[in-house]
């Protein structure tokens, strides 16, 4: 037995035969041709094709792995462009064939890439440039369909692995990724990672492992090569209970969250931050629940400005494509503090000056919040949700300041959606306040976690507290029964999104509440999925 | 001749798809167009040489466009570079 060491890129395990990637044959021969002119033509109707094919590829991708991991092949197609001149070049001055010009243009673009020491990023495209032109020399030869056809599922190793190649494998047929350079960051470990299937990189694995059986790890990046029979045991243990997990999400994913009797829930995600992006996708959320754009304010030095802001918003909305995406405005203070914010030490934070209440003081923090949520609306489907409301004119004050943002965007024409509005339903003032409330937003979200804290006058950071909490208090169900009864009363759609939304023994009975949309963490989505789909 | 001057602010700097994005955008002019980015200097129409440049977050590019649709292209190249960085 052999083990290899590398990075792991996505986790899982998996035991297979390995198989050595074996790349599609370009070697170029150095030719003289006479007629220049036919052979620029033949390069330019070659590179048209791969141009369709690797829109082809785009499109294969989008449907499979999402528009992030896809556009690589846009901007793949867009490389070959900028050949034609360099072709054409050698072509004309040294009256050679077209592969040739082809294949030594590809190799300088990656050499000039390559070069790059400080820029990790244009260094790792050097695959990219090789990959395109490899495809236009292939076409030239009248194409070929890569030689990667495997009778069993397989370990497949190689020293690199183009987009294009990752996409064009059955995926049925690979059970991992390996490959002996690369990077955590590389495009085969984001589709490996799309793709749900372990993916290793920078393992230095001898080519004469191909063909021997292997077990990978990717919990910690490591390859067994002909393994002992305790070792593949234990593994075979792990992957058996891994893919009873995959089973169980690949069964639910994609299927509506609706019970039995045909009432449908819209099952959310809480994100933190852009980065929580894929495990949304992954993990099949129908929206985003909750955003919790603080993350913007505690990475940052400073106050971040409008732009920085936009573009976060605007690219979750992008993501989302066209599905709802609730964004909680600025909610710090208490646990979570800034330093540029320069709040004053309270006596009693969980109480004092945080959330909305900071931003109807400072004005200008939330206006530049706002404006950017608005412009980022016109990208997709955002809804704005205020935290920590008490009393009705703090809606009436924000919306207000709404109100004036729209119309300076207006005179800009700048253009902007006039989003639904939210508010947190997590005091108990605002339960009490319920009916009032709903007439003057378009939903409510329950934030179980503050709600219960400040229903039970209990802090939850309190180790000595333990036995006075109870998360499944009947005052805090009651809060939440009557919240979502007053929502309902003004066409007002009411969803959870504390810690209590994504708890299994609860799913039932805030169902039977009425609840519209439950938002959690994505991973418990297919799970609480599960329950709603057994439910009557 | 126009002249436009850019902040990227962008952590990422110029990556390949703004890149993308820019150079498509000034293909669709005539006017010869010419990007600077500290001592380098590139064909903003040429998707590589773009990328080449290194442009990086808090650089400044300097743009001249010169040709019979300058003023078009520099509007245009101007609005791009908003909606990419």
């Amino acid at each position: 037995m052999e083990v290899y060491q590398g990075k792991a890129s996505f986790k899982g395990v998996a035991i297979g035969r390995i198989a050595e990637m074996k790349k599609a044959s370009t070697v170029v021969r150095r030719m003289h041709v006479d007629d220049v002119d036919a052979e620029f033509q033949r390069y330019l109707a070659a590179k048209e094709q791969a141009q369709a094919e690797i829109m082809e590829l785009h499109d294969k991708a989008l449907k499979e792995v999402g528009e992030a991991q896809a556009e690589i092949f846009e901007v793949h197609a867009m490389f070959l462009d900028d050949f034609d001149d360099s072709v054409e070049n050698i072509i004309r001055e040294q009256s050679v064939n077209a592969e040739y010009a082809v294949a030594t243009t590809g190799d300088n673009t990656a050499a000039m890439l390559a070069a790059m020491d400080d820029n990790p990023y244009m260094q790792a495209r050097t695959t990219d440039v090789k990959d395109v032109a490899d495809r236009v020399i292939r076409d030239m030869n009248g194409g070929s369909g890569d030689g990667n056809v495997f009778t069993e599922p397989v370990l497949l190793i190689s020293d690199d692995l183009a987009p294009s190649e990752t996409v064009q494998l059955d995926k049925s047929k690979v059970l991992a990724f390996v490959t002996r350079g690369g990077s955590t960051n590389s495009h085969t470990a984001i589709l490996a990672r799309t793709m749900n299937i372990p993916a290793l990189c920078q393992v230095p694995i001898p080519k004469e492992a191909d063909g021997k059986m292997g077990i990978v790890d990717g919990f910690t990046g490591s390859i067994y090569v002909d393994p002992d029979a305790d070792i593949l045991e234990k593994y075979q243990q792990m992957a058996e209970e891994e893919a009873e997990k995959q089973r169980l999400l690949i069964q639910l994913k994609g299927k509506d969250t609706v019970t039995k009797s045909g009432k449908a829930i819209k099952l959310y995600a809480n994100i933190g931050g852009i980065g929580d992006l894929n495990f949304v996708l992954e993990n099949d959320a129908a929206g985003i629940g909750l955003f919790r754009s603080e993350f913007l304010y505690l990475q940052s030095e400073d106050y971040p400005t409008e732009e920085e802001q936009f573009k976060a918003y605007r690219t979750v909305a992008e993501m989302m494509a066209g599905k709802e995406v609730v964004i909680r405005t600025l909610d710090i203070g208490a646990d979570k503090q800034i330093d540029y914010f320069n709040l004053e030490k309270e006596e009693n934070p969980a109480l004092g000056f945080r959330a909305i209440r900071i931003c109807l003081t400072n004005e200008e923090i939330f206006k530049t919040q706002l404006r950017a949520l608005y412009r980022a609306s016109a990208y997709g489907n955002i809804c704005i949700m205020l935290p920590m409301i008490t009393s009705v004119w703090e809606v009436e004050k924000a919306k207000s300041i709404m109100e004036e943002v729209k119309d300076d965007l207006r005179i800009h024409k700048v253009p902007f959606k006039d989003v639904p509005i939210g508010v947190m339903i997590e005091t108990p003032a605002a339960v009490l306040i319920a009916d009032d409330l709903a007439e003057l937003v378009d939903f409510f979200s329950i934030g179980t976690n503050d709600l219960t804290q400040y229903t039970l006058a209990i802090d939850r950071q309190n180790q000595k507290l333990e036995r006075f909490f109870n998360a499944h208090h009947p005052a805090v169900l009651k809060a939440i029964q009557m919240t979502i009864d007053a929502g309902h009363r003004h066409n007002t759609w009411v969803g959870i999104c504390g810690e209590l939304g994504a708890d299994p023994t609860l799913t039932e009975t805030f169902v039977r509440m009425g609840i519209d949309e439950l938002s959690m963490s994505p991973s418990s989505i297919l799970p609480v999925r599960k329950i709603i789909r057994d439910m009557d | 001749m126009k002249k436009v001057d850019y902040k990227v602010t962008d952590p990422k700097g110029m990556h390949a798809r703004p890149a993308g994005i820019i150079s498509s955008t000034a293909k669709q002019f005539a006017s010869v167009i010419r990007v600077a980015c500290g001592s380098e200097e590139a064909d903003m129409k040429k998707l590589l040489p773009l990328m080449g440049l290194t442009v990086r977050q808090n650089d400044v590019l300097h743009i001249t466009i010169e040709g019979a649709d300058e003023a078009e292209a520099a509007a245009a190249v101007e609005a791009s570079l908003k909606e990419c960085f």
